[in-house]
């Protein structure tokens, strides 16, 4: 800084100043979640383009393959066994809302525990201004904008293959993006509770998030299973969205009380994750 | 940072170094406590407990503005945990604590915007590039990118990575990690920083060159909290220090006069084999002022230690090696715990 010493300083030239620690405390208390968030989105950011190649890739090999293939088999056969749609419209929203939860077992389990125990990467923000709620926050609020952009480029697949005849289509990406949060932060918050790797996340794929794909009224309605597994349903995230999906993609012929508690089902059980994530985080880095 | 360009690292370490020389027989005016300068920190029977182990057992201290403090102490003597609490990321268990007039408990963040933290162990965003770690590091303080992008990059130049800005984290060495993770400090330019073990599983010259990153903060006013168990990162550094052992503190004062209170002036080091150095412990009893027998070498602490040599020959005794020497905080940690600070 001496080089500037004896000419006239312009503005830009004055030292740079940070604003006083009041002021970054007042902020961080306000928008510290904000800040966490934008920390999660740059660093999606570097694989970006492999989240938009499985947002667009998946849709369109998914629609393709069963709702092109095995449609044709299906439509030809039992045309009134998927309430009077084609297997298509059928089988879009389901796919939808089960790309999402999937997504959110990833964006739940691993990186959790990356921010815990092998990179650490959430005790840099915790020695900042930043309060552990915050960073679990942010984490799920980068994590959401991800499930719904991922919705909505799903949605416009689905719209393109002619799968979602009503206008009100496109309420199916938020509703895909609840149900990956009603799934996702119980998951998260039990991720945030492990100590030790012992291939915990790989169980929950094989047999939480497999199950639900496939016994959640994704592929055929869930009356048509036994009664003994049609629980895996009712206790489901995936089929309480797909339902709610088909509502509003073809307006699926459905009782209004049931409407609501699909609803209620997924909003309960992200609320329900949000809290337990919080206090997790809390207990995790405030000992 | 553009007038220290031509200071080199070592210039600059040999000026400080003189300084420490200097102050060595004289207490250094900013050696010890400094009562008219206000207190940054105040810990008062500040205690940790997890379970059944008290982890820091009742401490007090003050730290005033501008001070470089030091926690000196083996692993596990509560150094960390005591820089925890500090900022506000663990809860105590008992006592009080001040931070810039804040109980860093109920007022965390408030606390935190004031200080720059380096952990002992880096948590680096790997995934991030070099110079846009500093960048989401000062979101967090709600900087504005107006200042962040220009801070950014003194910042680097600062800590001597300017060429590795767009270079991934993972592609540093550990020198330059631990010289991100100190710029990363520094981002929301902290009047008070906290540094757990800054040098630990760093090579000679690695840490060289962070010493005098550090040695410059401090002499820009910046308060150095540092916790260390190397001795002569405690002396180069430390105005003052507390010595800490099973989290209680053992002695208190500057590097100067803790040496001076607890040890010789002089310390002679001797070597007369593994088998033999216990046996001979005994026939130099006499010989300077105290004697301590290890199992590597007899250490003999003396005010002239040349003499204290001369005494031994003098004996009809002959070391494998000799070697006369200042002593050093090693030397007030062995007195006060009985034990050496890296085991």
């Amino acid at each position: 800084m001496t080089e500037s010493v004896n000419k006239p300083r312009t503005t830009a030239e004055l030292p740079l100043r940070a604003h006083s620690p009041e002021v970054s405390a007042a902020r961080a208390r306000r928008w510290g979640s904000f800040f966490y968030a934008e920390q999660v989105l740059r660093v999606m950011r570097n694989y970006g383009w492999s989240v938009i190649l499985y947002s667009v890739g998946q849709p369109v090999a998914y629609l393709f393959a069963m709702g092109v293939g095995l449609a044709s088999l299906v439509d030809a056969n039992s045309a009134a066994a998927f309430g009077g749609v084609s297997y298509l419209e059928f089988v879009a929203p389901a796919l939808l809302v089960s790309a999402a939860v999937m997504t959110a077992s990833g964006e739940f389990s691993y990186p959790v525990m990356d921010g815990f125990k092998w990179r650490r990467v959430f005790y840099g923000p915790h020695a900042s201004p930043l309060i552990p709620e915050q960073i679990a926050s942010g984490h799920i609020m980068a994590s959401s904008l991800r499930f719904l952009l991922q919705s909505v480029v799903y949605f416009v697949v689905v719209a393109m293959f002619g799968a979602s005849p009503s206008p009100w289509g496109w309420v199916s990406a938020i509703v895909a993006t609840v149900a990956a949060l009603s799934f996702g932060l119980p998951l998260m918050a039990y991720a945030a509770s492990i100590k030790q790797d012992k291939g915990q996340f790989a169980l929950v794929q094989r047999f939480i998030v497999m199950p639900l794909f496939l016994f959640s009224g994704t592929f055929f309605p869930l009356d048509t299973l036994p009664i003994a597994v049609r629980w895996i349903g009712w206790i489901s995230p995936v089929w309480h969205g797909t339902e709610l999906g088909r509502v509003f993609t073809y307006g699926m012929d459905h009782n209004p009380l049931l409407t609501i508690t699909h609803v209620v089902f997924l909003l309960v059980t992200a609320t329900v994750g949000w809290v337990l994530v919080r206090r997790q985080f809390v207990k995790r880095m405030g000992s | 940072m553009a007038s220290h360009k031509s200071v080199g690292a070592t210039s600059l370490l040999r000026v400080h170094n003189e300084a420490i020389r200097s102050a060595t027989p004289t207490e250094s005016p900013q050696s010890g406590f400094d009562m008219n300068r206000p207190l940054v920190i105040s810990a008062r029977n500040l205690t940790k407990a997890y379970g059944d182990l008290t982890a820091v057992d009742n401490i007090s201290f003050d730290v005033p503005a501008g001070e470089s403090f030091g926690l000196l102490g083996p692993n596990g003597a509560g150094k960390s945990t005591t820089m925890k609490m500090i900022g506000g990321v663990s809860q105590r268990t008992s006592g009080t604590l001040n931070i810039m007039g804040l109980d860093p408990e109920s007022h965390g963040p408030e606390v935190r915007a004031h200080l720059g933290v380096v952990p002992q162990q880096d948590n680096l965003d790997e995934e991030l590039k070099v110079r846009e770690n500093l960048i989401v590091y000062g979101r967090y303080f709600g900087l504005p990118l107006s200042y962040l992008r220009p801070k950014a990059d003194e910042l680097l130049e600062f800590a001597q990575l300017t060429d590795k800005a767009n270079s991934k984290v993972d592609a540093l060495s550990g020198g330059m990690k631990r010289r991100l993770t100190i710029a990363r400090s520094l981002i929301n330019e902290p009047r008070i920083l906290l540094l757990d073990e800054p040098t630990t599983g760093l090579d000679p010259q690695a840490r060289h060159i962070l010493w005098d990153r550090l040695f410059r903060l401090k002499e820009s006013g910046v308060t150095l909290i540092l916790t260390t168990h190397y001795m002569d990162e405690a002396e180069q550094l430390c105005d003052r220090l507390i010595v800490v052992d099973k989290g209680r503190i053992m002695a208190e004062g500057s590097p100067a006069a803790l040496i001076r209170e607890h040890s010789s002036r002089e310390v002679l080091e001797l070597r007369f084999g593994s088998e033999r150095n216990a046996t001979i412990g005994v026939e130099l009893q006499g010989i300077g002022e105290r004697l301590e027998t290890l199992p590597d070498r007899v250490l003999v602490y003396a005010h002239d230690g040349e003499a204290a040599l001369e005494q031994v020959t003098a004996r009809g005794l002959h070391p494998l090696t000799s070697l006369v020497r200042r002593s050093s905080l090693e030397d007030v940690f062995l007195r006060l715990t009985g034990r050496s600070l890296v085991d």
